[in-house]
């Protein structure tokens, strides 16, 4: 194996050539099929089928029973590479499907998320990345553990990053248990657990260096399966060659035809339980209040961003600091081209649902004639979608028309007459998209509970073989938990994924920015800060969520990271500074974590 | 010169008067914490601050869009692309010049 690395790695770029080669060519064949008379469902299964036996494929392939290549993949993933499985990682099936639906419903406020998630790499690359990779560390417990010193400051970390990112991974299993159980017709209690399934065969046998290499496979999948969609619509209905550059004069045109249909005036006077009509305007983005609620949400998925374990581990995985600090900017890269295509796509389905001038614009025309339409009949039977006559006019007006966010991704081929094959192509596309989070999530919760709860806290002796069994245990049962806990579909009170943002940046941000920044910071201070911010955003939030509190300056149970992290930073000043200075041993090491040259802190399978 | 004077020269970029006190590894901090906080001056611009004054940058017409609108789509985004590229490459000539770079 040791032999066969060094050309592996320089192989990547023919192999994954090969592979979206590959794929186009199923994309093509399937299109084929489809044209000689295969039904819809053969190709929806064929696609989620196919692209999950190939992920499980390439987690057989990269099986290892190797701490190092189990851990952080080897330390050997080349930038570029490192960037594509980071923006997979990242992506989850929340941004793939329901991102574009956010924007169309939120106009300028929904930005936010976009704003936000994309800012925090900026932090990531500035603060954190060249830092913890020079440290050498496994997990991000690990780094708290060493820098501070002490079991209880390592416990701490772990205990942020499992509430945090457990709170994330169950949405990530729900949606791959809703695609699958769509494509491949069965009950969703039934798709949950082969999303489950699927999830873990790319990542039991190989840990990091599987994930990664699914990963990248996932990246490839999915922003193939987000771009050719908006492309070719795009061009079928004369919007421009390269969409997401031309756009500007279309925002215009909803900004007039949403005051000629009165959105914002017209109120909805009916409700269907999870599906909205259109009432906020989509540019005006308002003063004051507003533009401090956009500012708050922005920063608190920054703060987020540069605190999720799942993410920060992945520049663990680079052979360098430098190729560390490029991979950021590649992970944000790729993350753009699917960001800034998402409010191309709100836009140009808004457009083609306002435009009466266009033959798919419906609002306008009689209920009758609406009703009559494919797509609207096929997504109303699924309760996606409803229309009522409210004021029994006869016509369809903005507030009698009812859609669920996701509608806008999911539906668009069929709004703008594509042909099947695409909607297959999408639904592999949040299924990839679901699925390299869900992994991603999954394996950071296990390597801290293995790596750090029981190698270094309980278990310090145990040998490779059994550290690595234990692994993988974890990550089984984590896995059956996270799964059980989706098919309970309790979706209101599991709340949003922001929420896993606000955990960690209340938890972790400070202690981790502070860790490298500031050399007087302590132990007493970080498990202090990490203790009393971590309980004062969940006291927060449950206060403002069920307590009845009235939220404080707007900061509402999305924004609650605000209140946790900055009592995390007050806190780990005042005690860092009443206690004294961290030793000679810890200053120097600080001092090796500021430059790229040099050993990593922590030796090679520590 | 305590370490808070040091953080200033280095902020007004004035090097001998750095040079003449520190050691390489203190000047190589000092300067990676000034292009930091360049870097991040102008990450709070474009990601927070320019957001408060949406409203009235919508009325600026960029391209066709509202700009306040395009910025939150589409130009803080590359903004944020072109930030890490320029912190990664005067990252790496500060390492290179005081000798602080990884040995390939």
């Amino acid at each position: 194996m040791e032999q066969a690395k060094k050309p592996f790695i320089e192989m990547l770029p023919k192999i994954y050539g090969l592979y979206t080669g590959g794929f186009i060519a199923f994309i093509i064949l399937m299109a084929i099929l489809e044209q000689m008379g295969l039904g819809a469902e053969t190709i929806g299964i064929l696609f989620i089928v196919f692209t999950v036996l190939v992920y499980a494929g390439i987690g057989w392939l990269s099986r290892t029973m190797q701490v190092e290549a189990y851990y952080v993949a080897g330390r050997q993933v080349p930038a570029l590479f490192n960037g594509m499985a980071t923006a997979a990682d990242w992506m989850s099936g929340a941004s793939f499907v329901a991102m574009a639906g956010g924007i169309y419903f939120g106009g300028h406020g929904y930005l936010a998320f976009l704003v936000g998630w994309t800012g925090g790499y900026v932090l990531v690359a500035s603060l954190m990345a060249p830092y913890l990779r020079k440290f050498g560390c496994y997990t991000v417990p690990d780094f708290i553990g060493t820098r501070y010193g002490g079991n209880l400051a390592r416990l701490m970390g772990v205990i942020v990053l499992v509430v945090a990112s457990f709170t994330y991974v169950t949405a990530q299993i729900n949606a791959t248990g809703t695609i699958a159980s769509r494509a491949l017709q069965i009950p969703f209690e039934v798709g949950v657990w082969f999303g489950l399934f699927g999830i873990l065969l790319c990542s039991m046998l190989g840990g990091m260096r599987a994930v990664t290499w699914t990963q990248v496979a996932q990246y490839i999948v999915l922003i193939i399966a987000y771009l050719i969609p908006v492309f070719w619509m795009s061009n079928k209905q004369d919007f421009g060659l390269i969409p997401q550059l031309v756009y500007g004069d279309a925002v215009q045109r909803v900004t007039e035809l949403e005051q000629m249909h009165q959105v914002g005036v017209l109120k909805p006077t009916e409700s269907f339980a999870g599906l909205k009509a259109l009432t906020v305007p989509f540019v005006a983005a308002g003063g004051g209040m507003e533009a401090w609620k956009f500012v708050t949400l922005a920063f608190c998925m920054m703060a987020g961003t540069a605190s999720l374990p799942h993410i920060l581990m992945r520049y663990f995985t680079t052979p360098s600091v430098k190729s560390a600090r490029r991979s950021v900017a590649w992970s944000l890269f790729f993350i753009f081209l699917l960001y800034f295509t998402a409010p191309a796509l709100a836009t140009f389905t808004k457009l083609q649902i306002l435009d009466p001038n266009l033959a798919t614009g419906i609002i306008g025309k009689t209920i009758a004639e609406v009703n009559a339409i494919d797509w609207v009949q096929k997504w109303s039977a699924v309760k996606f979608l409803a229309i009522s006559d409210s004021n029994g006019d006869g016509i369809l007006q903005i507030n009698e028309f009812f859609m669920r966010g996701d509608i806008v991704v999911l539906a668009t081929p069929e709004i703008a007459g594509l042909p099947y094959v695409i909607s297959g192509l999408v639904a592999a596309g949040g299924m990839a998209a679901a699925m390299s989070t869900a992994d991603g999530l999954l394996l950071a919760i296990a390597n801290a509970l293995s790596h750090d709860l029981y190698y270094k806290i309980i278990d310090p002796t145990a040998e490779t073989a059994k550290r690595l069994v234990v692994a993988r245990i974890l990550l089984v049962v984590l896995g059956a938990a996270g799964a059980f806990v989706a098919s309970l579909k309790l979706t209101s009170i599991l709340g949003a994924v922001a929420w896993a943002f606000d955990f960690a940046m209340s938890g972790l941000f400070f202690p981790l920015v502070l860790g490298v920044w500031w050399k007087r910071a302590n132990r007493q201070g970080a498990v202090a800060g990490m203790l009393c911010g971590f309980l004062a955003g969940t006291w927060y939030l449950y206060m403002v969520r069920w307590g009845g509190m009235e939220p404080w300056l707007g900061i509402d149970h999305l924004r609650f990271g605000i209140i946790g992290c900055a009592v995390n930073l007050v806190v780990m000043i005042v005690v860092s500074l009443a206690t004294e200075e961290p030793d000679e041993a810890t200053q120097k090491m600080v001092d090796e974590v500021r430059i790229p040259k040099g050993e990593t802190v922590l030796a090679a399978s520590h | 010169m305590n370490q808070w004077e040091v953080f200033i020269a280095a902020l007004v970029r004035d090097r001998d008067q750095i040079g003449a006190i520190m050691d390489n590894l203190e000047q190589h901090w000092a300067e990676t914490r000034s292009l930091t906080t360049w870097i991040l001056i102008l990450w709070f611009i474009f990601s927070m601050g320019i957001f408060f004054f949406a409203n009235s940058l919508n009325s600026i017409t960029f391209f066709g869009w509202p700009f306040g609108f395009y910025m939150a789509a589409q130009g803080s985004l590359v903004i944020f692309v072109v930030l890490i590229v320029v912190l990664n490459i005067k990252q790496e000539k500060i390492d290179d010049k005081y000798g602080l770079a990884e040995e390939q």
